[in-house]
Parts: structure tokens; sequence; C-alpha cells
């Protein structure tokens, strides 16, 4: 009961954040082009309905890596860590399984996608154990670790491709993978499509989005249900307490920086383990915006594995949406402002939280219902 | 005017699944010493929290010299001359004592500061009330008992009238205790109103002139000290007839559980051992009382015989050493331990109490099958100990833990630490900052597991309790054993003198 109370009182928080950002959003849809405003927020609200089945599938498809990087920030969290490295463990994760992609192609076709996500999920799983390794044994505030790992990675990554027979060097990024190694669709393409004219225009959805939502309940299972979890977030409330109860805190943080680290690097596997219309890893000065994503996904879902498929599914629908945007004359940049103001609100969430439980009081008050016994139960 | 400087009429305060202050009242008079007696999760805190403008009461009505006023913020109690030395002192600990008193209410001239009437202000007030400060040293580099001398001449500074006193001799040594009362007293004397929190009957005794006495969130009466006695109080606070003596049989000392030999700590900085080539024994069904002045090097000893902290030496649990071993073994091997901090260490105060009672047993075979948590298992465990040492919560296993009073934490810890049925028992403070009928009942689990064979060492500073457990006494003073004292042989004044330094005898083991 108070369990459940607890989770509905979190999620009206979000809610109201999200409520107020497209309240904000739509200030400023107003601002910059008042005739279309209405249409404009009805746009990003609908987000993939806006072209049908094709951009429910959409949603899906950018859901998937922003899920699993929420994950890994979320994960983290409960820990007492602040994972902001989910990017460059995503693209160390993406790079491994681009390499195995492309060249253990030896393996027989129906393992080939599978290793390659599995060596993406183990480089990240190394990368994100560094910051561990760094805080527990060195003391080094994970923040900085992860940033300057975020960097190495992005940088090392390029110095590598470049260097190697993964290079493309007429676009200027990462050849593409084997087919063997894309990762499959699982069906997905025989809902999530279009039909334009003779031909059936498919959505890039592909069985990630279920693997990201596998994981999201392994997750939560593990952090909720296990001795495991059990210790991880006893060290991530009150450190000093799990160590006098004889939980190894050093271990818990490098195991859970580890996991966190494995979620981004299959983040990475599954955006770039792709056909080659699809993601490729440019040779630009730039970290993957999905890490980052995953910081807002976990903010807006609370850290829950299962608070944050939906968060990770809601910002993927309103980013689709602000695609939509750009007919209306509008920049789909627009978007991220809204995202960046959901993300402030959810901020304040426990400022949000207390203002709806001190709503709920005065509502029971009028009710005349002095609840003390609902409270008790 | 009215008689009263300050009533708080039939004040009312809801918290989540707990009424904490129910029609209360209490009117305090000009010039006296009212202390408010009540146990833990009495309401005391509260009511004055309200009066502090830390809290809103539901209902109810403050009023100052018969008028009613609004107290929404300290801001406004300070208007209304209210000021409060909490139990958890509020300094800059590296501004200076002078910084301190002043700060907030600095007199300045276009913007710049003008110590130098603060300071002839503050040292008149000092003089006037015997408040021996010294107004340039750091607030780090004084004394406990001259901190508190501090906070309440912030109180005096800003003209307060009516003065709160929350639970001000926990922190205090005894001289430190006969200090505070003479202050008091001379403050009393001066025209102060003074609110006094406290559970310690001695005290009441020694220098209130009233006392409100509350229980369990309601108001129970105010009675005159002079025409009542302690167990009056007692029983008004507790609801029954109190003894206030343990029945204890003299131990029967068996084999060594516990042995300690040339323990040493490294201190903090570096220059000076925290814990400096100790050695015990703590013998099965005999309690060991370490008695020392706060900061002997007792928290460190502790740490060490805990794994919490790394130290040199060797320390034997029923003949196996485990000086080397994890914090999990020694607990697996057979220690327990009582916490001086409960909220630092004993508690993780996010989690419920289910889990909070499961902190050293969520492994066990019975608590887990292959990592998954049992949770039915958990839950009945939580409900049979809540039941055995009668934890009051608000709601049952899934209270959280940060929301139940500091006496059902301490007992919530307690029961997790004797259910472990240990070999050794290491209790630090157990009774800090609880009420009579918790320290009762605290002490009686201590004898009642040392009569089961069981090694404990306890960690005390007040002299009460330590003659009242202790078979032995140990006085620990700058991190070494200077004396070995018999409790029926020895006095206060005399364990007094160890503890200061002042005398020292040699030990062995």
């Amino acid at each position: 009961m108070s369990n459940l109370r607890k989770s509905l009182s979190s999620m009206s928080a979000s809610l109201v954040a999200i409520l107020a950002g497209l309240v904000a959003g739509f200030v400023i849809l107003l601002f910059s082009n008042p005739a279309n405003a209405g249409k404009g927020l009805l746009t990003i609200l609908i987000g993939g309905w806006n072209n049908g089945m094709k951009g429910v599938g959409q949603v899906l498809y950018y859901a998937t890596p922003i899920i699993m990087t929420g994950l890994a920030v979320g994960f983290a969290f409960k820990t007492g860590m602040f994972n902001i490295g989910a990017t460059g463990q995503l693209m160390v994760g993406g790079f491994v399984s681009i390499y195995v992609g492309v060249t253990w192609t030896f393996l027989p076709g129906a393992f080939h996608w599978i290793v390659a996500l599995l060596m993406g999920m183990l480089a990240g799983m190394a990368w994100g154990m560094i910051v561990g390794v760094f805080k527990a044994l060195l003391n080094v505030h994970e923040v900085i670790t992860s940033i300057m790992l975020n960097y190495i990675a992005l940088y090392g990554i390029n110095y590598l491709v470049k260097n190697s027979n993964l290079f493309d060097s007429l676009r200027n990024q990462t050849v593409n993978v084997a087919a063997t190694a894309v990762i499959p669709k699982a069906g997905l393409d025989k809902i999530f499509y279009i039909t334009k004219g003779r031909l059936n225009d498919v959505s890039s959805v592909n069985a990630g989005i279920l693997i990201a939502i596998a994981l999201a309940i392994l997750m939560y299972i593990l952090l909720n249900k296990t001795t495991f979890g059990f210790e991880l977030k006893a060290c991530g409330y009150n450190r000093h307490a799990s160590r006098y109860a004889g939980i190894s805190e050093n271990r818990a943080i490098i195991t859970s920086m580890a996991i966190a680290g494995g979620l981004s690097g299959i983040a990475g596997a599954l955006m770039y383990l792709a056909p080659a219309s699809g993601l490729h890893i440019h040779m630009e000065e730039v970290l993957a915006a999905q890490g980052f994503t995953g910081i807002a996904v976990a903010l807006l879902g609370m850290s829950n594995p299962i608070g944050i498929i939906f968060s990770g599914l809601f910002i993927a629908h309103i980013t689709v949406g602000g695609f939509y945007l750009q007919s209306l004359k509008y920049m789909k940049e627009i978007i991220e402002v809204i995202i960046g103001l959901i993300i402030y609100f959810s901020a304040f969430s426990l400022l949000v939280r207390d203002l709806i439980a001190k709503a709920g009081k005065r509502r029971a008050k009028k009710g005349n219902q002095p609840s003390k016994q609902e409270a008790v139960s | 005017m009215s008689d009263y400087i300050i009533e708080m009429l039939n004040i009312t305060k809801d918290f989540p699944g707990i009424r904490a202050n129910d029609n209360i009242t209490l009117q305090l008079r000009r010039g006296e010493i009212h202390a408010l007696l009540g146990e833990n999760g009495a309401g005391k805190s509260t009511l004055m929290s309200i009066l502090f403008g830390l809290y809103q009461a539901e209902e109810g009505e403050i009023r100052k010299d018969g008028k009613p006023v609004q107290v929404r913020d300290p801001n406004d109690a300070n208007a209304l001359g209210i000021g409060m030395v909490h139990q958890h002192f509020k300094l800059v600990h590296n501004f200076t004592v002078l910084e301190n008193i002043v700060l907030g209410v600095e007199t300045t001239q276009h913007g710049m500061l003008r110590m130098e009437e603060a300071r002839q202000k503050v040292m008149a007030l000092s003089q006037q009330y015997g408040l021996l400060i010294k107004p340039d040293a750091l607030i780090e580099d004084i004394t406990v008992g001259m901190q508190q001398r501090v906070e309440i001449l912030k109180m005096l500074y800003r003209d307060n009238e009516i003065l709160i006193f929350d639970e001000p001799t926990a922190v205090l040594t005894p001289q430190e205790i006969d200090e505070l009362m003479r202050i008091m007293r001379s403050l009393a004397a001066e025209g102060k109103s003074i609110l006094f929190i406290t559970h310690k009957l001695a005290e009441i005794m020694a220098v209130a002139d009233r006392c409100t006495v509350l229980r369990k969130g309601k108001y129970i009466g105010t009675v005159d000290v002079k025409s009542s006695s302690p167990q009056e109080l007692a029983e008004m606070m507790v609801g029954r007839k109190v003894d206030f003596k343990i029945d204890k049989e003299p131990a029967q000392p068996g084999e060594s559980a516990l042995r300690v030999r040339g323990l040493s700590v490294e201190g903090s900085h570096g220059d000076k051992k925290a814990v400096n080539n100790v050695s015990f024994d703590v013998h099965k069904g005999e309690i060991v009382c370490i008695a020392g002045i706060d900061g002997n090097g007792q928290s460190e000893l502790v740490y060490a015989i805990t794994g919490l902290l790394p130290s040199t030496g060797e320390i034997k649990l029923n003949d196996a050493a485990i000086d080397h071993q994890p914090i999990r073994k020694r607990n697996t091997a057979g220690l327990a331990h009582i916490p001086e901090d409960r909220h630092k260490h004993g508690l993780v105060l996010d989690y419920d109490l289910q889990q909070n009672l499961s902190l050293k047993r969520y492994k066990t075979e019975e608590m887990q099958r292959r990592g998954l948590i049992r949770f039915d298992k958990v839950r009945a465990y939580a409900e049979e100990l809540i039941d055995r040492f009668d934890i009051r919560s608000g709601q049952g296993p899934v209270t959280s833990a940060r929301s139940m009073s500091g006496g059902n934490q301490q007992k919530a810890i307690i029961a997790r630490e004797i259910d472990i049925n240990p070999e050794v028992l290491i209790a630090v403070q157990p009774t800090r900052g609880l009420d009579v009928g918790a320290m009762l009942y605290i002490h009686e689990q201590l004898v009642r597991v040392r009569d089961e064979g069981k090694a404990i060492l306890l960690i005390s500073l007040e002299l009460d309790e330590v003659f009242q457990l202790a078979d032995r006494i140990l006085v620990i003073y700058e991190g070494e054993i200077v004396a070995e004292l018999d409790p029926k042989q020895t006095t206060p004044q005399e364990l007094g003198l160890y503890m200061s330094g002042s005398k020292r005898q040699e030990v062995h083991a």
C-alpha cells in the first residue's frame, strides 16, 4: 500500500513537471510563431502518431538507446553515484560492437549480432568499471573521471577508426557492419510501417526496444528483489551504515559502475549494429547526445527502471513530434528546449511532490475525513 | 499585564500517521524556569519547534503577554524575544566566538563591521551572567561547555527574554552541568523566562520552578516542582510506576570472550595516536564499562574492534584473531555493535523498519533464496522483533526509519543487535538522548544479555549509567587506559579524577 502510494506520488510529480514543461513550451511556440502555436503543441503531443504506425515505430527506435542510458544513469544513482559518463561508455560499447560486427564474420549468422552486442556490453562495463575503481580505491570523484573518460573514448575511437579498416573515408564514418551483425527486426517491421504507393515505408525500429524493456525489468528485479540490490541501495542511501553492516562499499561501487557501463555499452551496440541506412560513428568531435539524454530520462523516471521505460518513451515521443514541427515552420530545436524545461521542472520534483501532498491534505480536510486510519494502514 | 509571558493554548500538530501534539497547553511565567518533561516522541521538540516558528500548528494559539501572536518562522520568534539553544549547536566552526555571537545582527557603519561595540556588549553580558568565554577563540578550538555558553550569549545578545534550552545537558560533563544550572538560575534571577526541555529528573528537581509533563503527544499536567517528587514526575511521564534501580546480580565472569592486546589507532591529524597501546579483556557474563570524557579515544577504540578503522595490535574473539578480518566476518563471528551515532552507522534512514531490522541478516539462509530476498520472512521477522522489543512506529514494518522517534530507532538497533545472539556486544552510549522509560528498558536488556553469559563492552559518558551497569570500569584518558576500578569500591568523584587525567594507576590486562 505504502509502496504504491509512494510510486503514485512520485509519478504525479513527474507528470506535473511534464505539464509545466509543455505549458512553457507552448509559450515559446506562441512567441516564435503565434499563428501555428496551437497546431504546434498538438503536433508535439501527437508525436509519432503524426506519421501513422511508422512514426510510432520511430518513437520506439529513438527510445531504445535513451532507455538504456537512462537505466545506466538511474542504476548508478541508486548506489549513490552520478554516472555522467554514459556517453563515453556508449561510444566504447558501440565501437567494439562495430569492430566485432565488421571483422568477426567467421561467426555463424544467428550468433553474430548477439556476440557483437555482448562484446559491446563488456566494453562498456570495462569503461564504467574504471570509474568505479578510481572512486573506490583512490577516492577520485566519479564525475571527474567519467568526464575525462568521455573525451578519452571520443578521441580514442576517432584515432582507432581512422587508423583501421573500419574507416569509410568517403563518408568520414565507420564502415557498414556485416548483414549478420545487424540487430534483427523481430517482426516489428510487419507492424510499424506506412504504405506509400506500392511500397511499404518501414520504420527503423528493431528488436533493440524489446531488449531495452527486458533489461529495464531485469534491473527492477535486481534492485528491488535481490540481496545484491539491497546492498547497492543501502550503500547509496548511507555508506557508513552499510560498512557497519558488513557490506563492502568498494565492491558495491565497482560493480554498480560496471553494470551501469554495461547498460550504456548495450545502448551503443543497439545504436550502431544498424544496416547501411542506419547510424554510424561519425568522425566528429562531438559526444553522443544519447548519453546525456539518459540523465534526463533517469531524472524524469525517478531512477526507477520501470519509470525509465516510460520516461524514455515519452522523451522519444516528443522528440519525434519535434521533427514534424518543422512542417509548421518551427525549428526542431524547440523540442530540445521543451525537454530541457521538463527536466528543469522535474528537478523541482521534491517541491512539486510536497505541494501535491499538501493539496491532498487540504482536500482531505475539506471532505471532512480525517484519514487517520488510512494513513496507518 | 498578563501573568504569563508566553502561552501556548490548545496546540495540535499532525504529522503523517501520527498526532505529535494533541491539544497541549503550556504557560510560561515571567522569570521562571519551566521544565518540559516527556519521553522520546512525547512531542516536546515538536511543541518547541512550533513556538520557535519551525512548524505551524494545525490548531491552537500562541499568546505573548496575553495577546495572540503569529510565529511563522524563527525571525518572528526572534522579534518576539524568543531564543533557543538547540540540542545540536548552530555555530560556524571556523568563526570566532565573537563572530558567531553577532552573526546575523552585526553592528555596521557604512557597510563596515563595528566589532568593538559588539565586543563591549558581549563582554558586559558575559560578566553580568557569569558566562565565561574567550571572544577571539575559534569555535572548533573550545570545549562543548563553552560552545553552549556562546549559544546562550547569542540569545542574550539579541535581547531575548524567553530562552528555550533543548536537552542542554546531554553533551556536558558533570562539572559543566553544575555550571549550566548556576547560569540558568542567574538568568532567571535577572528576569529571563526559561523553558527547559529535558528528561533528567534530577536536573528538574535542582533547577526548575514548575514542570509541564507530556506523554504520547498529550498534555498530562503542570506541577510545582517544590511540592513534587522525582517519583511523581516519572510516573506522570511514563504513565505507570517506575523503579529507578534495576535488579542486577553480581557478575559471574567466565573465560575471556574479547581479548585486546597492544591496540593502537592512528589519530586523524597524524600527530598523536587516538588509541595508544590499549590492552584489556572482556569476559563472558560481565559488563565492562569504558568511562571517559568524550573524545579521549573511545570511538576510535570501538571502530578498531569492529573493523571500521584500521589498527595495529591483537584482537581476539573467543581465541580467534579477528584483527585482520573484514567487518562482515567479525559480525558473523559474533560481534554485535550498538553504534554511537544511530543515524550515521546504525540505520539506513531511507530504508523502512523491516529493512533496517534485517540489515545484518538479509544474507542468511532464512531470508534469501539464491539471492532473492524472501520478503515474507523479512516481514515476519520484523513483526516478531517489533512485538518482542516493543518498537513503536506509525506503520509497523514498513515505516520509514527516518520518521521514527529517536527512542524507537534506538530500540530497533538494539533489537537487531541483541537478536544476532552475539558473543560480544559492544554498546556505545546506548541510551544517549533517551528518556527514563527507554533507558531503563535498555539497561534491563543489557543485564539480561550479560546474564545469558555474553560479554558486554559498554562505552558511556554518563556516570550514572557507568555505576548502574558496570561490573568493572576501565578509565580511558587520551587514548590510554589509565585505571581499572571496581564500581563498588569507588566513587564518582574518584572516577572523575581519573577521567580528567589528574590521577592514574598502572594497569595490566
